[in-house]
């Protein structure tokens, strides 16, 4: 049983990708992060990421098969569970030795799986577009708190980037504790280690709030209350368009 | 300016204008401008989701709520004792931004009651979106109604700012129209109409020949139209929706059951709970008629005049034409699987891709999100082939379909179709 551990990164596993060509041993299990060094499994090959390697990769995945689908990898990386890097190293492998592009031969599990996990990552990410909220702090910039299920802000900082492009904004990732800081320059990766927010509904300490941010969070939910038409009442659809995890961090479902 | 006083005014211009149930922020795609705030999405994005299960992306609200007009419909009609007031063109206009700086919402609806005559109502409306566009710079969505018997230089004014305008039908006859709002006739709606449309022809033909040349409503115009109100069959609805879309090159038209406001008045039926079923499935209609390739004239006619209430509109269809079936997934045509029922938008593109690589049998079929359960009827695929539609008979097909319904079903109503969707065959 061929075991590999890897530093959870999308360069790392691409490595991984490359060793396992260069060794002609392919994973049945991979390891991922600290604490990885599992003695049941025997001998674990360790890999050490390689950007060179990593872009050998890369490449050979876009000509054996497309752009795209090379694109379409780095996404579901970003899912972030548990069984995705083996998941992804098996279609890596599949798409690499395949005489023909197979990438839209959904017949075909692993490529199915791939493309139901690739449009679960797509969808949290549009989420994120839909539900972040931001709040206006003393300094007059935006802060945004977030626990999307899957590693998606990467994704979303273009959107953000670009409509929001004349306000500086925070949007972070609770969950994973890290998040991204635009200056009205340049998007960077910030990690904080005091946050001064109440982790429960992600609302910033009042003290740091502008003088009217309450007052709009207070019109924005009368106006929630107010277009919804109780005649209509449909509990049903409403949980499933806005899934209860999502409502600690609204205002509109909040209580104030 | 906004302050605490503004939440009264907010509940009341929201409430008024929530029976409009256009919510689209869809079809433009626009980048923001150096120094500016928003941009447009090309496909539209929900913000929140009410309780009733529409979703929220626009601010919808209306400048005013006071009205010269006095439609038995209408919980704005003048005959009605209700709070009224106005927002000033500033208020909405900060509201908005400060909505949109906080990803609350996509974009703004504005509607307004008829306010001393329609020229001077719609030249508010549109003063607040020159505002937006100009002193806030704002690059976000704005949807305005146009107000029926404005001037066409108001409209076209309109239209330079808006991203979408519309003008809504709400009543499908004529006759029905005069008989529940005496103030208006098809000829105020309809004008409007094809003002915006003359408008935005011309446009497109400018922009061919000068790139910069200024855009009109680019998101083109809706309307909405009342169901339940009058007498009106799904047959005159459809013929009207599918003349829009072909002749008036409509982006959508909205279906709304009608809730009874104004219950004291006896030109309109007594309701006991707003048609939910029947809206639901003219908006399934609609899909077949903008996303399917159906005429208006295959899902209902003369002989069928209204849905079947208990099926989808393309199960109908189907059961009536039992001579085009089964079909073989696996040859059929990318607008022949469309016509499958248990197939659409979403698996027609996995099928076609996926048949090039090998065929494709039921197991596959079920894996690609096909409902067999409805599709089984109607195909033949690489396998032995199961009981069709042609040995069972449409009879008992309809039978075994609704079987299969009564379970789990516990009459909630989807409405899931305000998503925009991605059209498979364009």
């Amino acid at each position: 049983m061929n075991v590999f551990s890897f530093d959870n990164t999308f360069e790392g596993l691409l490595t991984l990708i490359f060793e396992s060509y260069r060794q002609g041993r392919f994973p049945d299990e991979i390891l991922s992060g600290e604490g990885s060094q599992c003695i049941l499994f025997g001998s674990t090959i360790i890999v050490e990421t390689d950007d060179r390697k990593a872009e050998r990769v890369w490449k050979g995945i876009i000509s054996h098969s497309s752009e795209e689908n090379a694109h379409r990898i780095y996404r579901v990386f970003l899912a972030d569970i548990r069984d995705t890097p083996l998941l992804l190293a098996k279609f890596i492998c599949f798409t690499i030795d395949s005489v023909k592009n197979e990438e839209t031969n959904f017949a075909e599990p692993l490529v199915l799986e791939v493309h139901k996990l690739h449009q679960k990552v797509c969808k949290e990410a549009h989420r994120v577009q839909m539900f972040v909220r931001f709040q206006k702090t003393v300094e007059a910039s935006y802060y945004a708190s977030f626990a999307p299920m899957y590693d998606v802000l990467p994704l979303c900082i273009p959107h953000f980037r670009d409509r929001y492009a004349d306000q500086s904004w925070i949007i972070y990732d609770l969950k994973r504790n890290y998040g991204f800081l635009y200056d009205l320059k340049n998007v960077s990766r910030v990690v904080f280690d005091e946050l001064r927010v109440n982790t429960q509904n992600g609302q910033l300490h009042s003290a740091l709030l502008a003088e009217d941010e309450i007052l709009f969070q207070k019109l924005w939910k009368q106006y929630y209350r107010s277009i919804c038409i109780q005649e209509r009442k449909n509990d049903k659809v409403h949980r499933q368009l806005l899934p209860k995890r999502f409502w600690k961090y609204l205002p509109e479902k909040g209580i104030l | 300016m906004i302050s605490e006083s503004s939440l009264e005014k907010l509940k009341i211009l929201a409430g008024a204008a929530k029976y409009d149930v256009s919510c689209a922020s869809s079809g433009t795609q626009r980048s923001n401008t150096k120094g500016g705030i928003g941009n447009a999405s090309a496909w539209g994005i929900c913000h929140s989701f009410t309780e009733d299960g529409r979703c929220v992306s626009l601010l919808k609200i209306m400048l005013s709520n006071y009205c010269i007009y006095d439609c038995a419909y209408c919980i704005n009609r003048k005959s009605n004792e209700i709070p009224r007031t106005s927002f000033t063109p500033d208020e909405i206009a900060k509201l908005t931004i400060e909505f949109y700086r906080r990803n609350y919402i996509e974009g703004l609806f504005l509607s307004s009651g008829v306010l001393v005559n329609p020229d001077h109502t719609m030249e508010r409306m549109v003063s607040v979106a020159k505002l937006l566009r100009t002193e806030h710079r704002y690059n976000g969505y704005i949807h305005l109604k146009a107000i029926p018997g404005a001037s066409p230089q108001l409209i076209a004014d309109a239209g330079r700012w808006a991203d979408r305008l519309s003008v809504n039908i709400e009543i499908p006859t004529e006759n029905n129209l005069k008989l529940l709002a005496p103030d208006k006739d098809f000829k105020s709606v309809l004008e409007p109409m094809k003002i915006i449309s003359a408008n935005i022809l011309e446009s497109k033909a400018e922009r061919k020949i000068h790139r910069n040349a200024p855009l009109f409503s680019p998101a083109g115009q809706s309307t909405q139209l009342i169901i339940g109100a009058t007498d009106d069959t799904d047959h005159t609805i459809l013929k009207l929706s599918s003349a829009l879309y072909s002749r008036r090159d409509l982006k959508r038209v909205y279906y709304s059951g009608y809730i009874p406001v104004n219950s004291y008045d006896t030109r309109l039926p007594a309701l006991i709970a707003p048609p939910l079923r029947r809206e639901h499935r003219l908006y399934q209609a609609d899909w077949l008629l903008r996303f399917y390739g159906f005429g208006s004239q295959e899902i209902v006619n003369a002989e069928n005049p209204n849905l079947d209430l208990e099926l989808d509109p393309k199960v109908s269809w189907a059961l009536r034409n039992p001579h085009l079936f089964p079909i073989d997934i696996n040859k059929a045509d990318p607008a022949m699987l469309l016509r499958i029922p248990g197939i659409g938008t979403r698996s027609v593109p996995l099928i076609l891709l996926a048949r090039q690589h090998q065929r494709l049998n039921s197991t596959h079929l079920k894996k690609l999100g096909v409902v067999m359960k409805r599709a089984r009827y109607f195909i033949t695929c690489n396998e032995l082939r199961s009981q069709n539609i042609q040995e069972l008979k449409p009879e008992l097909v309809r039978q075994l379909l609704l079987e299969k319904k009564a379970i789990g079903n516990d009459g909630a109503v989807q409405l899931k179709l305000f998503h925009p969707m991605m059209p498979a065959l364009r």
